[in-house]
């Protein structure tokens, strides 16, 4: 017996909307319209999934962090140095990068869990800090400064080859990205996730109402950094390349400004931010190769003053206001 | 004789120099209503913190149905009927009303955990809510973000959430704080339609409120307790109008 609308939109909540299409339809779009542009293109599919990664440990869980680069780097290192040693298989290889990433995780998320606020924000710094210094110490197995040489990625499924024109990475990449984001789309619409807003909205009331709070930030803080992983790996087998800026601090800062861009806690900032931002980027940086962070910073303050919640923070206000009696 | 649904022996904490919580003694029956009141800081907030285990005591004992929970984290002791309201609201503000509920719900038939099913195909859990919402007459706003509804509404989805959790025993800190004095008659009447075999505590000192519902009634004072007994005898109590109702003349 359903007698009230509120009812309704709960039980309906989770099912698709014709909106959710449009990223996968322009994604294929693009394939077609600018096809000399593929590898950038498979970059930003691949980083749209690292945003999806911090959206759901900052968007939803409300765990700020600045070391999300160490599960992206832990991953790709993983896939790179598998590859690099007599395994490329691709496939098994994201496998591989989730599964450290995933580690690295729950260990970290053990300890620094515990804690809240400035000082949860510093130790992911941290995290992510000793990971990069110890990366780099031990440059016999990762090449340190000069990053992993000597990646032999295979054919995926044996059949479609890595090409030149990034044709077989952009389709990788996609697919990957699809899969996950299904994943993630999931989890943020079960009562995890639903409880996971409970969280980040109230803390106090979550305990109250007998959450085990700790436990459920823990699940998602290794969830995401197992979707970190599989984006950090991505990159690592399209590009062919690993280096020390995966672990970066640049990294982590900038993934979150991507998603800010895009509007968090949405599941859908990922993908409007990531190409807004590195598609300016590439345009900003062959217009003007020295000054091109200056327009990067102007839109964030433009941003930030103007559409506060990010690119869909402004289309929900605008919508809110179109519609009568709100 | 069955135990007590709550009882405390010798709960004691203090900050330092200042007692807060001075070897309490203390009985909840089952099914009771039952008051806590004192003057401000004489420690009842924390007294709920307390026996919730928001606060760890520095010496003494609480007992659920006769067990031993002082060793127990706050969530063990929801899953065990102990469940409180918050004096100020504490609700998740930008959530709808349905929602705040449900997922009080979801904690305690131990679904919220669930990382795939949807929500919404839990719809057993989503009709329980709205029929507590519903209850408290607020099935109208249920679709409403809590934040947009007047305040003596959210003080009556503090209680709805609170019986989402199918408490034993309720602990009700100030539930009319802070509402206009027309609209106390509504959380009244929640508060008395409460189910009769759950023991409620209330935490409070709206002299009103605590004589039109208690049948017992426990003063706190400066940590200990001053003086329990039936209302009538707390109302003709010389120490209890000294140091409490003296303040506000005859009650």
């Amino acid at each position: 017996m359903l007698d009230s609308a509120g009812v309704a939109i709960l039980a309906r909540r989770h099912r698709y909307h014709p909106l959710e299409a449009v990223p996968w339809l322009a994604a294929v779009a693009a394939y077609f319209a600018f096809p000399s542009y593929l590898p950038l293109g498979a970059q930003i599919l691949a980083t749209i999934l690292f945003a999806l990664s911090a959206d759901l440990v900052l968007g939803y869980a409300g765990i700020v962090t600045l070391g999300q680069a160490a599960f992206f780097g832990a991953g790709a290192y993983t896939a790179g140095l598998l590859a690099a040693h007599g395994w490329g298989e691709p496939i098994t290889g994201l496998f591989a990068g989730a599964a450290a990433a995933a580690l690295i995780g729950l260990l970290s998320g053990l300890v620094i869990l515990r804690t809240a606020g400035l000082t949860l924000l510093m130790l992911t710094l941290v995290v992510a800090s000793i990971l990069y210094e110890a990366v780099n110490k031990a440059s016999w197995l990762t090449g340190g400064d000069d990053g992993l040489q000597g990646m032999q990625v295979w054919p995926i499924f044996g059949r479609y080859p890595f090409d030149l024109f990034g044709r077989t990475a952009y389709f990788y990449c996609l697919i990957v990205l699809f899969l996950c984001w299904l994943a993630a789309r999931r989890i943020v619409h079960s009562p995890f996730g639903r409880s996971l807003v409970g969280i980040r909205e109230n803390i106090r009331r979550m305990h109250a109402i007998g959450a085990p709070v700790e436990r459920r930030r823990l699940i998602v803080y290794t969830i995401s950094a197992a979707f970190a992983g599989i984006s950090g790996a991505l990159i690592a087998q399209t590009t062919g390349f690993v280096g020390l800026t995966f672990l970066g601090l640049d990294r982590s800062g900038t993934v979150l400004i991507m998603l800010i861009i895009g509007g968090v806690g949405r599941l859908y900032g990922a993908f409007i931010g990531v190409p807004l931002y590195m598609i300016a980027q590439d345009r900003f940086s062959t217009i003007e190769p020295v000054y091109w962070y200056f327009w990067i910073g102007l839109l964030m303050v433009l941003l930030v003053v103007f559409a506060r919640g990010g690119v869909l923070g402004l289309a929900e206000r605008l919508q809110s206001r179109g519609e009568p009696g709100r | 004789m069955s135990p007590p649904a709550l009882e405390t022996r010798g709960l004691t904490k203090s900050f330092g120099a200042l007692t807060v919580a001075n070897a309490i003694d203390f009985g909840l029956e089952r099914g009771a209503r039952h008051a806590l009141i004192g003057p401000n800081g004489a420690g009842k907030t924390s007294f709920v913190n307390l026996v919730t285990g928001a606060l760890p005591p520095n010496a003494g004992q609480i007992l659920l149905d006769g067990a031993d929970v002082t060793g127990l984290p706050q969530a063990a002791r929801v899953k065990h009927g102990l469940v409180r309201t918050f004096q100020i609201t504490t609700l998740f503000r930008r959530l709808s009303v349905l929602e705040n509920v449900a997922l009080a719900v979801c904690e305690r038939r131990g679904i919220a955990g669930g990382l795939f099913r949807p929500a919404g195909y839990h719809r057993a859990a989503i009709e329980e809510a709205f029929a507590l919402i519903d209850r408290m007459g607020l099935a109208d706003a249920a679709a409403q973000p809590v934040a947009t509804l007047a305040y003596g509404r959210q003080r009556l989805i503090e209680i709805a959430v609170a019986l989402a959790l199918a408490p034993k025993v309720l602990l009700l800190d100030e539930p009319a704080a802070g509402v206009p004095s027309g609209e106390t008659g509504r959380i009244i009447a929640a508060i008395e339609g409460l189910p009769p075999d759950i023991a409620v505590l209330i935490i409070d000192h709206d002299m009103d409120l605590v004589f039109r519902l208690a049948q017992r009634i426990t003063v706190l004072v400066q940590g200990s307790v001053l003086v329990e007994g039936a209302p009538q005898a707390i109302r003709a109590d010389p120490r209890v109008r000294q140091v409490y109702l003296g303040e506000r003349g005859p009650a």
